[in-house]
């Protein structure tokens, strides 16, 4: 080491010792004025939308203004100064193949916003759409724009699972609530019987039934109905289609038949025949492909004519039903399991409105009907959600104060709600839909899909 | 050609014993998973095929075939996309990254005409004519991006390092993806129906006539490029540029004008290629391009890039192999979802083509100087 950089001086070292005393002080002065900000900040100062970290201190019980409203304030509690709106979010498949999934449940909550009106006397302000991609990534990219803004209370999806296991944990763990009217995944609540599932997070619901359900609805059909002792199934890796088909499977073998064969097509393949070909090994009744568009199209084309598989009874799943899959050709004849669409005069208790209103509405609105039975789960998902906020929320000073934690616990002691979708109630893992569930079988034809969605051919509620 | 002599004096590195070696794992893998098969086949109970399988059902003859028909069909398309990447590689020296988007554009092109002759009622009623009608239309079209592309993106960059216009025709894939999605919208498109004769089976093979007429206009496309290439003036003149364009110059030929055709030609057969795929699976995205066009250019190389039999060659084997080699190799030895690893197979098929034969199958072996 170089000695000379060491002061001999003795002028030299008192100025040093000086430097450094005066440096001590600086950061001392520095950390107490940081240190009184945080902890008593200026009574004249603008009310901010800021969280709070811990609970907050007790006051006087006589001048409490938050009344009865839900929450101990652990999560924080979020301020909307007077004449600024509540922020809640929509993410949904918009774009791309499933936005015929997305798009009416997105829009939906839209409607739902506009109908209940303001909460406490504050509008709600939904913001932009974002786009979940109907997968990880996008999940994860419109669940990190959604955070950076900490005045954001509640986010309506994902629309499908695979995104919603990446962004439910980032939502949840700013604080906010996540209520999906699209997810149906097992792994994102429970298995129903009291385990939570791999990607299951507090703070997480949804208005979707849960796919165990579907899964059950499918077997006993293909079973019970059809009278099939031997079955296959086929999924894409997404979190969605392989639990459903996984619950399908199981509940098959529970109920006494056979899985010839399980496997798995990537999202993007076209040549279906080498899978088919492993499918029909197995010699299967039925198989059933949980899947997407467009590699649902390639199956049900190709199925056919891969030897084994000729008298093969096709089936699906909500994933694919839609208009513009009902209206394919190599679909008719095809049975597919979805929630059941039969809404009817069923009234939404916080908007009063039903069912056939809303269809009415949404059709003036968009220009055409709802392209997927899920809207119906959108709409109760944004009712469910301004319910919470309202039962979570105080009036004070003008401005209104929201507990997030109070957001939750509205939402996991929900019980008995009527929506349209029919009666919501909501367990500790977040699955708060009503679990009917039909099959129906598709007649053919452009012409004939509304015909096929109401062709119920068998109905499951457990 | 290096002499025997002198290879044998040649010291082998551990690289060397390292290569060696993996060519022997790979070629011992694939001989362990088709014995198991043909185990398989001969006797279900037999112990080798369920050493390491004890599920291993094995195929019948039917689905057996079928696979080979599928992987021929899918192979074809290949074989036909690649022989633009090769016509390209073989005049200018570079991979055109966007002959992939070619195709695509060839089978939107194909699926906006056939809803047009389909609301006409002409798809119907006399559907030979209409796909004379959209290959004609795909064809053209596909030859005019293929030559746009050339003068505004790739001319101007001629004589510059081999890396610049590779990167950019990166840029053009996306840039021709993206613009399908802002003119037609992201969601999948469907082509009409096609008359029962194209779905069914017929006896003769038991091959649909979708498969058929894949394998046939394939072939037929394949003879017009080799008697193009070979037996016209314009062909020798493409021979001759790729041979050496500036010596090709001074002979008289227009150098410029041989690599314009060059485009036109390969795109065209990349708009053949999208007609077929169009018939074949009835439905394109803007996507469509991306895959097929990755593993086109593998076939091409499988093959030996710059070598049209080559291309066709490189393209049934992996088609062949990505549709059999699942159930064929794999399953028999035991590896799980065999059916999500037809894209590892086919890029498997590249790597252990390349470790045998580092030139490809037809390809030839090139000086030092010309391999950098």
């Amino acid at each position: 080491m170089d000695k000379s950089a060491y002061p001999h001086n003795p002028r030299q070292k008192r100025r040093l010792l000086a430097i450094a005393i005066a440096l001590l002080a600086a950061f001392s002065l520095l950390a107490t004025s940081c240190g009184n900000d945080d902890d008593a900040p200026e009574a004249t100062e603008a009310p901010q939308a800021t969280e709070e970290p811990t609970a907050p201190e007790p006051t006087e019980p006589m001048d409490d203004p938050r009344g009865d409203a839900l929450g101990d304030g652990s999560l924080g509690i979020v301020e909307v100064e007077e004449g600024d709106a509540i922020q809640i979010r929509s993410l949904q498949a918009i774009t791309g193949d499933v936005a015929f999934f997305g798009l009416p449940i997105d829009r939906a909550a839209y409607l739902a916003v506009d109908d209940y009106g303001p909460v406490n006397g504050f509008d709600v302000d939904l913001g932009t759409s974002l786009d979940d991609l109907c997968g990880n990534d996008g999940g994860q990219a419109a669940a990190q724009i959604v955070v950076a803004d900490e005045d954001v209370i509640g986010v309506l999806g994902t629309s499908c699972s695979g995104a919603a296991v990446a962004a439910a944990p980032l939502i949840t763990d700013a604080g906010m609530v996540m209520i999906s009217g699209g997810n149906t995944s097992p792994a994102l609540t429970s298995d129903l019987a009291g385990t939570a599932g791999p990607n299951h997070v507090r703070g997480y619901y949804r208005t979707a039934h849960n796919d165990l359900y579907q899964g059950a609805a499918m077997a006993k059909f293909v079973f019970g109905e059809l009278g099939f002792s031997t079955a296959a199934a086929i999924h894409d890796g997404d979190p969605y289609t392989q639990g459903l088909a996984q619950a399908f499977a199981d509940s098959f073998e529970a109920e006494g038949g056979t899985i010839t064969g399980f496997s798995a097509v990537n999202k993007d393949d076209t040549d279906m025949v080498p899978v088919l070909t492993e499918i029909a090994a197995g010699a299967p009744q039925a198989l059933f492909f949980p899947i997407f568009q467009p590699a649902g199209d390639f199956i049900a084309d190709q199925a056919p004519g891969v030897s084994g598989l000729e008298d093969t009874v096709l089936l699906a799943a909500d994933g694919v039903l839609n208009d513009n899959y009902l209206a394919l050709p190599q679909t008719t004849g095809m049975y597919f399991s979805g929630p059941d669409q039969r809404f009817g005069q069923n009234v939404n208790q916080s908007t009063g409105r039903s069912a056939d209103e809303l269809t009415a509405a949404y059709e003036e609105r968009h220009g055409e009907v709802p392209s997927s039975a899920f809207w119906a789960h959108g709409y109760d998902a944004a009712t469910i959600l301004l319910d919470a906020i309202a039962a979570a929320s105080w009036v004070e000073d003008g401005s209104l104060m929201i507990d997030r934690q109070g957001v939750r616990d509205y939402l996991y002691a929900l019980r008995d709600y009527r929506g349209i979708i029919g009666t919501l109630n909501c367990d500790d893992f977040g699955d708060c839909g009503s679990s009917k569930i039909t099959v129906v079988q598709n007649i053919g034809g452009e012409e004939n899909v509304q015909d096929s969605l109401n062709n119920v051919v068998f109905s499951y509620e457990p | 050609m290096i002499p025997r002599t002198l290879r044998r004096q040649t010291p082998r590195t551990g690289v060397d014993w390292f290569l060696t070696v993996l060519r022997v794992a790979a070629l011992t893998v694939v001989a362990l998973g088709l014995l198991a098969f043909i185990a398989q086949e001969i006797d279900r109970d037999n112990p080798f095929a369920r050493w390491a399988n004890p599920d291993a059902t094995g195929l019948t003859g039917e689905q057996f075939w079928g696979l080979i028909v599928s992987g021929v069909s899918q192979g074809a398309m290949y074989g036909l996309i690649a022989l633009g990447y090769s016509m390209v590689y073989g005049v200018l020296g570079f991979i055109n990254f966007a002959h992939g988007e070619v195709f695509m554009v060839g089978a939107m092109t194909g699926m906006i005409a056939s809803n047009k002759l389909a609301d006409a009622g002409m798809w119907e009623s006399n559907f030979v004519g209409s796909l004379v009608l959209i290959v004609v239309v795909s064809v053209i079209v596909c030859s005019l991006t293929a030559v746009i592309m050339e003068r505004v993106a790739y001319r101007p960059l001629r004589g510059q390092p081999r890396l610049i216009p590779l990167i950019t025709s990166i840029g053009v894939s996306f840039f021709i993806q993206n613009a399908s999605i802002v003119l037609l919208g992201p969601a999948a498109k469907a082509y009409p129906d096609v008359p029962d004769w194209v779905k069914t089976k017929h006896t003769f093979l038991q091959i649909e006539g979708s498969k058929i007429l894949v394998i046939l206009v394939a072939a037929a496309s394949m003879a017009c490029l080799w008697y193009v290439v070979e037996r016209t003036k314009s062909g020798r003149a493409m021979r001759a540029v790729a041979e050496d364009a500036e010596i090709a110059e001074l002979m008289g030929i227009d150098v410029n004008r041989t690599i314009v055709k060059v485009f036109a030609l390969g795109g065209a057969m990349a708009g053949m290629a999208g007609i077929l795929w169009g018939i074949l699976f009835r439905s394109v995205i803007h996507s469509t391009g991306f895959l097929p066009g990755i593993k086109a250019f593998s076939a091409a190389v499988v093959g030996g890039i710059g070598h049209l039999g080559g291309a066709m060659t490189g393209g049934l084997t992996i088609g062949v192999a990505e549709s059999v080699g699942p159930l064929v190799i794999l399953e028999p030895l035991g590896v799980s979802g065999v059916s999500q690893l037809r894209d590892a197979v086919a890029f498997a098929v590249l790597i252990g083509v390349l470790l045998l034969r580092p030139s490809g199958i037809f390809g030839e072996r090139l000086p030092a100087e010309d391999r950098t």
